[in-house]
């Protein structure tokens, strides 16, 4: 680690104000990502503006008939929450399969998906769901957010302050873990909305993404058995010492069928 | 049995400071005036070194200084060792390259040591490294065994990064039976890397004191006489009698910590540099991963021969071990006399032969590894031997059963220079098939495939060799040193026992299981008994521990020690008793005269040899008794496990749904002990077959090198384990009756996971059989599939 200042500001404006006032200032949320990077010396933050003690920052609540969680929310209390099970019980599904339990007990929605780690797995939940992302400036679309691998629409003083996700008719997520990471090597979040069938894929690419095969004929028809006959094609897929392409674009549709029966 | 006696399962005694953070790691202690190290390593698998700027370094606040190869060698530093001669078939030596202490003008592989900063605090010390210019000039480098031969060279001087040509055994008479047989079978495969992952990286902390002009080396070490010796004969950092080697707490070695590592040597040698300020080291993590040793990485051809009935009748093998950059200190025996030495297995195969080539490659370098050349030769039997089941039509338990050595056989003669103890090898299978139920597999496995999955049985009847080592055989083989062990028992005026051992415990249990010997041998409360090691300047000389060795061999030597007090305790006791010595009969604590209640315990024995108002004429005040044990041969663990998996056809996902192991270790001390060290060794044997292995890209980059690629096993990844130790056979080379137990997990288990995954899936993968490969398997067995 490198020296920098750190900062606990109580409310948003004021983390807003650190972050502008010094160039250099980064967000801490729940350090699972940026604490080993700053001990690996691979960032040299000036400043640290830690989000942790702000309280608007975190909690659920139930909102127009949907959910909105706060940007700091760990991923374990999304797993454990009585709303969350209620209202989208695939996306407490989803929290409850992230990491191990220390990680879910300080990794944050925010921090996961500002970070926006090409296999994790809260992006495929946005997506898939269609979520809205809110942030101290304004509203985005899930889709317009995730722009690339370790990329999002945020700007560098722009802070993440909640997600707002719809409720769906029907919701699941099937995961295939890295047997070493935990994360994704492959998850899919498949949904039927008001709006049509959303699937959406994590881990597989560069970034989350949608299966448009997939959705089409689902929405045809939403059963696991509708899966079988799409095919998924490998170009552009990941490749790493875990997962081929080849075996990357299989496991999309074993995954996307298993979500679909988990579904319903 | 004594309710804290041998045989009992007696809780912990060190658990207590360890889950209370009363431990105390090397890491734990800070030193006054301490200055903190950071080592400069080598980003390249292969360059050589045009230019180190010393001055970048040294501008950086806090920065005391910074030494490279060159410093050390102007110094007379010596070479790093591998301290066990292998000759190759045309008589000449193995090709032992120098391992300087710090890099002189070539880099080896990732993570060699070029330099060392050593500043104030350890951030400066950051700082210091990270500002060392180093200029490399790359050169191209080999990674994989198999390339190594063509391969660019490591060592200018090793022509085709052949260390050695080994062979074991008669080619000629194995030959002649393969010429005979009804059917041979034959098999490549992949030992796979793997990296050790010790619970705590390595660390030392070196002192000097310019008065004394003593040297003290705090450090994770398994065997801390092993480190002075070498540190002072051949790397000459100091005198062996100016070394003090302390391993406080060590938190795991598997291995990793036996061997002696640059960095120690750096850090004794720098603390007189620098005037004799305390130079303190830890590794990163992700240094151990490219720093610590690895283990196996072999590449193996083995060919078995058989009768029409399935009698064995000869096997030959042909391996190449990649040893790595530099050998290591004990890394030439690894692929050779831990190994070959082995390869009868359970079985009276008459013939065997092996030729196994060492290689260099630019990668980290590779020695024992928990096991360290048992579970190869375990792997490569008991695999080849399903295959010949397989192939042969016949059932696997009954192929095993017609070619075990039988138990009145023993002491056994195998043709590969070992002599078998005891053992029962029918009675362990017998009794593992029973646990595992291995009549009802049938039904096991229709119900699996009703639910879409693949189940598979395997079975492995694993052998090994422990309590190295007979000195003479190993100096014979090679060794540089004997593998006697020693002990020393110091009994105090109010009664109390210390044992002071030359073994070493970082996770066995050592302390409990010692005072059980001891409060059962004396007679004396277990908790009167005190348990010392890991000192240099007050344990006796010892060799460590490592090969499952120190109960057998350490074990022994205790046990031996006691044997004096008890003899010069009957003396004492015949002169307060006025009896003849030779009525005098010890029990349970107690010296009686025979045949009557005339008596003293062993306290008021020993108050008197300190105390010695009344003593017998010529007998030396104090009870203070010490022994060497050299064992007059190895011991043979052994033993029978079955592993039931499931497989998930469409992901390739396997899970373990059954584990039992049945292991003869002898004589068992400590029953609780034993099966936590089973349960390990399981953990780390599964993990090889399914999820670990240490990758290299072409480059000689280390693609695995932290734990989100590198897979450790987890809890949720491993069955709840059936662990049993009988019915066991005990040794007679030792008194105790003990085998050893540290090792056989490890061994044992690899080849029995594969072995059900092969059984469910039809066809072998190699290890680790991650998901993709069990996935790419089952679409190209022939097998009937049961989903999809
Ligand atoms: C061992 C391990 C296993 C894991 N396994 C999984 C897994 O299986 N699946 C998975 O999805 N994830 C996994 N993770 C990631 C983890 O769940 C966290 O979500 C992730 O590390 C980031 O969240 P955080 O709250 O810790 O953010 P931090 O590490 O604190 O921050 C990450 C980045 O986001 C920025 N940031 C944080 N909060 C905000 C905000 N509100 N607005 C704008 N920027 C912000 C920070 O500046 C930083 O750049 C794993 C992590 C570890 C260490």
């Amino acid at each position: 680690m490198y020296n920098f200042a750190y900062h606990r500001p109580r409310t948003l404006a004021e983390a807003t104000q650190l972050l502008a006032a010094n160039e250099d200032a980064k967000l801490l949320a729940g350090g699972q990502t940026f604490i080993p990077t700053l001990k690996q010396r691979l960032a040299q933050p000036s400043d640290l503006v830690d989000l942790s003690a702000i309280a608007e920052l975190r909690g659920i609540r139930e909102e127009g008939g949907g959910l909105t969680i706060g940007a700091t929310t760990p991923h374990a209390e999304v797993a454990a929450s009585e709303v969350v099970r209620r209202v989208v019980p695939a996306l407490a599904d989803l929290a409850e399969t992230i990491g191990d339990t220390q990680v879910r007990n300080l990794g944050t929605l925010g921090g996961s998906i500002s970070n926006n780690d090409p296999a994790a797995d809260y992006p495929a939940g946005l997506v898939g769901l269609g979520a809205t992302v809110r942030t101290s400036k304004r509203e985005i679309a899930a889709e317009d957010f995730f722009t690339g691998m370790f990329e999002t629409a945020l700007a560098e003083d722009e802070i993440v302050t909640a997600v707002h996700f719809p409720k769906p008719e029907k919701a699941a997520y099937a995961k295939f873990p890295n047997p070493a990471s935990r994360y994704a090597i492959v998850g899919v979040f498949v949904a039927r909305t008001a709006g049509g069938v959303r699937v959406a894929v994590t881990g597989a690419g560069p970034c989350v993404f949608r299966a448009r095969e997939l959705e089409n004929a689902l929405s045809a028809d939403f059963a696991p058995e509708a899966v079988e006959g799409v095919s998924v094609s490998a170009d552009g897929l990941n490749e790493d010492i875990h997962a081929s392409a080849e075996y990357r674009a299989h496991l999309i549709k074993v995954m996307a069928k298993r979500a679909v029966a988990a579904a319903g | 049995m004594a309710e804290k006696g041998i045989g009992a399962a007696v809780p912990r005694k060190e658990d207590h400071r360890f889950v209370t953070g009363h431990g105390r790691y090397t890491d734990d202690i800070n030193l006054p005036n301490q200055t903190h190290a950071v080592f400069v390593r080598s980003p390249h698998a292969h360059a050589r070194i045009t230019r180190i700027d010393k001055e970048s370094a040294l501008a950086v606040p806090g920065v005391i200084a910074v030494f490279t190869g060159a410093d050390a060698q102007a110094d007379g530093l010596g070479s790093l060792i591998c301290g066990w001669m292998v000759r190759s078939r045309d008589g000449s030596d193995m090709k032992a390259a120098p391992h300087p202490v710090l890099a002189v003008d070539r880099v080896r592989y990732v993570g060699d040591p070029v330099a060392v900063v050593i500043a104030e605090t350890l951030q400066q010390a950051r700082d210091g490294a990270e500002a060392l210019e180093v200029e490399y000039e790359e050169l191209p480098a080999v990674t994989s065994v198999d390339r190594a031969h063509d391969g660019p060279l490591v060592h200018d001087d090793v022509p085709n990064n052949l260390i050695y040509d080994w062979e074991l055994g008669d080619a000629a008479a194995v030959d002649a039976a393969f010429a005979k047989a009804a059917r041979v079978v034959t098999q490549e495969h992949v030992q796979n890397r793997l990296v050790p992952n010790a619970l705590e990286p390595r660390a030392a902390i070196g002192s000097y004191d310019a008065g004394s002009e003593e040297f003290t080396l705090y450090l994770t070490s398994q065997n801390p006489h092993v480190h002075r010796l070498v540190m002072s004969a051949f790397v000459a950092v100091a005198p062996e009698h100016k070394l003090r080697v302390v391993a406080p707490d060590v938190g795991g070695g598997f291995g990793s910590k036996i061997f002696i590592y640059n960095e120690e040597c750096v850090v004794t040698w720098a603390s007189r540099k620098i005037g004799g300020r305390p130079v303190k080291w830890r590794e990163e993590r992700s240094e151990a991963f490219l720093c610590d040793c690895h283990g196996r990485d072999h590449v193996t051809k083995a060919e078995l021969a058989l009768d029409a009935e399935g009698n064995f009748l000869a096997l030959r093998v042909t391996t190449k071990a990649n040893l790595g950059a530099y050998m290591s200190t004990f890394s030439s025996a690894v692929p050779t006399y831990l190994y070959a030495t082995l390869l009868a297995g359970q079985y009276r195969t008459p013939a065997i032969y092996a030729n196994v080539r060492a290689y260099y490659t630019n990668t980290t370098p590779v020695d024992a590894y928990r096991g360290a050349g048992r579970p190869e030769a375990s792997f490569l039997l008991e695999t080849l031997i399903d295959k010949a089941a397989r192939e042969m039509g016949i059932d696997r338990a009954e192929i095993r059963r017609r070619n075990f050595i039988p138990k009145d056989a023993f002491p056994y003669q195998t043709p590969v220079a070992l002599t078998y103890d005891t053992g029962d090898y029918e009675a362990t299978l017998d009794r593992a098939l029973e646990l595992a139920d291995y009549k009802g597999f049938p039904a096991r496995k229709a119900e699996a495939e009703r639910r879409g999955k693949l189940r598979g049985i395997g079975i492995s009847c694993y052998i090994e060799a422990c309590g190295i080592a007979p000195s003479q055989v190993a100096i014979s083989l090679g060794a540089g040193v004997g593998l006697w062990e020693s002990a020393r028992i110091r009994c105090t005026h109010t009664g109390k026992v210390q044992v002071l051992t030359g073994a070493h415990s970082h996770g066995q249990g050592h302390e409990t299981t010692f005072s059980q010997l001891v409060a059962e041998k004396l007679g004396v409360p277990y908790e009167d008994v005190e348990v010392i090691h890991g000192d240099t300047a007050s344990t006796p000389i010892g060799m460590g521990t490592y090969g499952s060795r120190s109960l057998a061999v350490g074990g022994e030597a205790i046990m031996r020690a006691c044997d004096k007090i008890i003899a010069k305790g009957a003396k004492i006791a015949a002169h307060l008793l006025e009896a003849s010595e030779a009525d005098i009969e010890f029990e349970a604590g107690v010296f009686r005269v025979k045949g009557t209640d005339k008596q003293k315990t062993i306290q008021e024995v020993i108050f008197t040899a300190y105390v010695p108002a009344s003593y017998p004429e010529g007998v030396e005040p104090g009870m203070d008794e010490s022994a060497f044990f050299d064992p007059p041969n190895f011991t043979y663990p052994a033993g029978t496990y079955v592993c039931e998996v499931e497989v998930d056809p469409e992901t390739g996902t396997v899970s373990i749904e059954t584990f039992v192991a049945v292991d003869d270790f002898g004589r068992v001390i400590n029953p609780m002990v034993v099966e936590g060290q089973v349960h390990g060794g399981l953990a780390q044997g599964i993990g090889q077959a399914l999820l670990e292995g240490a990758v290299y890209d072409d480059s000689g980059q280390l693609l695995t090198g932290s734990y989100m690629d590198y897979c450790m096993p987890r809890a949720d990844d491993l069955p709840s384990f059936e662990v049993h130790t009988s019915p066991g056979t005990p040794t007679a080379t030792n008194s105790m009756g003990v085998k050893g137990c540290g090792e056989a997990g490890a061994i044992g288990a690899p080849a029995a996971v594969i072995n059900a995954l092969t059984d469910a899936i039809g066809q072998r993968v190699e290890m680790p059989a991650t998901p993709e490969r069990v996935w790419r398997a089952i679409r190209t067995s022939s097998m009937p599939q049961a989903a999809e």
